[in-house]
């Protein structure tokens, strides 16, 4: 097979296109965020910091900016110790319940996030959840466990429960055992299955659109509904930091998972 | 050990199986036992025509996102390592910016004054601006492009597994490499398209933000039909009637693809 065959030319273009595709809008907001035009003209006329002030300057932003941080912050204290014990009973025991809990984990990955959210919406309405901060953690919370789970059982699969049999022979109780001898094995799935779950609680919209409310209102939820009303560059300059934020964290995740395999 | 799964699988209970239950008892009670929501569903206009667009422009979605994404999977796989990774990151690069981002991405790129349009006037292409969004264009231009990555994806998995040894005897057989391509390569690689197929077509039948955002209004998907009758209507019957059809039809359809491929492999990528 000759490389500039011209079916191989096509294949190239026809990658590059898609690519661009891709990446471009994810780019198009830097210059955009640092604009110094009110309505959007592209290129931009000059550059200015304007819109990073009005997001800063801006109470009802930083509000949702605090909510979002905290609720992302107390998702993966839960989620985290959760799913990592959910994931090592499973890979541990030979129930065969086991296996339906696998499943019923992966659920929120399954069942569309709107149907979820609808049926949040009902059961917290009845139990007074909603609009709160406790209602707003726990759907992040359950949202978040299966990006634990699974990436915690893939952690697993490279390791061999014999060490902590050897661990407990010498005395250590099941809990010290894991800890000093599976955990450290594992830290780095556990780490990167707490940062999906972070990432995940920072862009959540859906679920937050129909439980959340009144000062409990992460970022999310005011970017969403101050689309619908205009394309306000401000949105441009808080998309830039979320972007550049979710970035930093999969490249440290990414890091810490090549460090340790 | 199911001392150490049950707080997960309490959050799960209370969070998912509750609430979806819920809906389900909700879609069929009011006062006693009714189908009326379900034969709104079915027999009224609007609920009919928006189920129809759903899996019109979720078979769009993902036809799209078959055809872009192939041939860059493809290329991932014959290029030396270091390229297929660098492509690898840029086909996930967008998977971890918020879908929100992206969809305000595409509005600065289509509106009437965007950037696209700017960009087409300037090279004296168009003279009045084209409607490339608030409509269903608008709407698949950026579902398909936050759904390709879970095309690729598994796409590339599967082509990876593809032992190059059987390329190269359908070569030494004879065969062009085109041949080779149509008789060997595509259909070992179907259980990747299909994967990454199912996985596009379930997530766009309930998405939400794009068609919301960019839909203008006049693309109704399902998942507005369900948030309206919540929201505007205080339909809650309607709604969860809806929510019901919907979870049914994503359902049916992992069920039909577990038969062909296994479900980890689809659900391995998200």
């Amino acid at each position: 097979m000759t490389r500039t065959s011209p079916a191989r030319i096509v294949l190239y273009v026809t990658s590059a296109l898609v690519l661009v595709y891709l990446i471009l809008p994810v780019l198009i907001i830097v210059p955009i965020s640092f604009s110094s035009a009110r309505f959007l003209t592209f290129p931009p006329p000059s550059f200015s910091l304007r819109w990073y002030q009005q997001y800063f300057a801006n109470p009802a932003w930083m509000q949702a900016t605090q909510v979002t941080l905290t609720v992302a912050v107390l998702t993966v204290l839960i989620a985290t110790p959760c799913g990592v014990a959910a994931a090592y009973a499973i890979s541990q025991s030979k129930l065969r319940i086991m296996r339906v809990i696998h499943m019923a984990l992966l659920l929120p990955l399954v069942v569309p996030i709107i149907i979820t959210a609808v049926g949040i919406f009902f059961v917290y309405a009845k139990v007074g959840l909603v609009a709160t901060m406790p209602g707003l953690v726990l759907a992040n919370v359950m949202l978040g466990l299966p990006y634990v789970v699974i990436s915690v059982l893939a952690g697993l699969q490279s390791f061999d429960p014999a060490q902590e049999m050897v661990a407990r022979s010498l005395g250590m109780n099941r809990l010290r055992s894991f800890f000093a001898v599976t955990l450290p094995q594992i830290k780095s799935s556990v780490a990167a299955g707490g940062i999906f779950a972070f990432i995940s609680a920072m862009d959540e919209t859906i679920v937050a659109l129909f439980i959340s409310g009144g000062q409990y209102q992460p970022l999310t939820k005011r970017m969403f509904t101050a689309l619908r009303d205009e394309i306000d560059p401000t949105i441009a300059a808080i998309s830039t930091l979320m972007t550049a934020a979710s970035f930093m964290l999969v490249l440290f995740a990414s890091a810490r998972q090549r460090k340790n395999s | 050990m199911l001392a150490l799964v049950s707080p997960a699988l309490l959050v799960i209970l209370a969070l998912i199986v509750l609430p979806v239950g819920w809906l389900a008892w909700q879609s069929i009670y009011h006062d006693g036992f009714t189908l009326v929501n379900y034969r709104r569903v079915f027999t009224e206009d609007i609920y009919w025509r928006s189920f129809a667009l759903t899996f019109e422009i979720s078979l769009a979605v993902t036809l799209i996102a078959l055809l872009l994404g192939y041939p860059v999977a493809y290329l991932a796989n014959t290029l030396p390592k270091g390229w297929s990774i660098l492509i690898l990151s840029l086909v996930v690069l967008p998977f971890w910016t918020s879908v929100l981002v992206r969809a305000y991405a595409w509005l600065v790129l289509l509106q009437r004054s965007g950037v696209i349009n700017q960009f087409l006037r300037y090279l004296e292409l168009i003279s009045e601006p084209l409607a490339l969004v608030h409509n269903t264009f608008g709407t698949v231009v950026a579902t398909v492009h936050i759904l390709l990555p879970f095309m690729v994806l598994p796409l590339y998995a599967t082509m990876q597994k593809i032992p190059n040894d059987l390329m190269q005897a359908g070569a030494s057989l004879g065969a062009s490499p085109s041949l080779t391509f149509v008789r060997v390569f595509l259909p070992l690689s179907l259980p990747g398209v299909l994967a990454g197929c199912t996985m596009v077509f379930v997530l766009c039948l309930g998405f939400y933000i794009t068609p919301e955002l960019l839909g203008g209004g006049r693309t109704v998907m399902v998942s507005m039909l369900v948030s309206r009758n919540v929201e505007l209507y205080n339909q809650f019957g309607a709604a969860s009637a809806v929510a019901v059809v919907l979870l049914l039809s994503v359902l049916a359809i992992f069920f039909v693809v577990s038969r062909f491929i296994s479900l980890d492999r689809v659900l391995g990528q998200k």
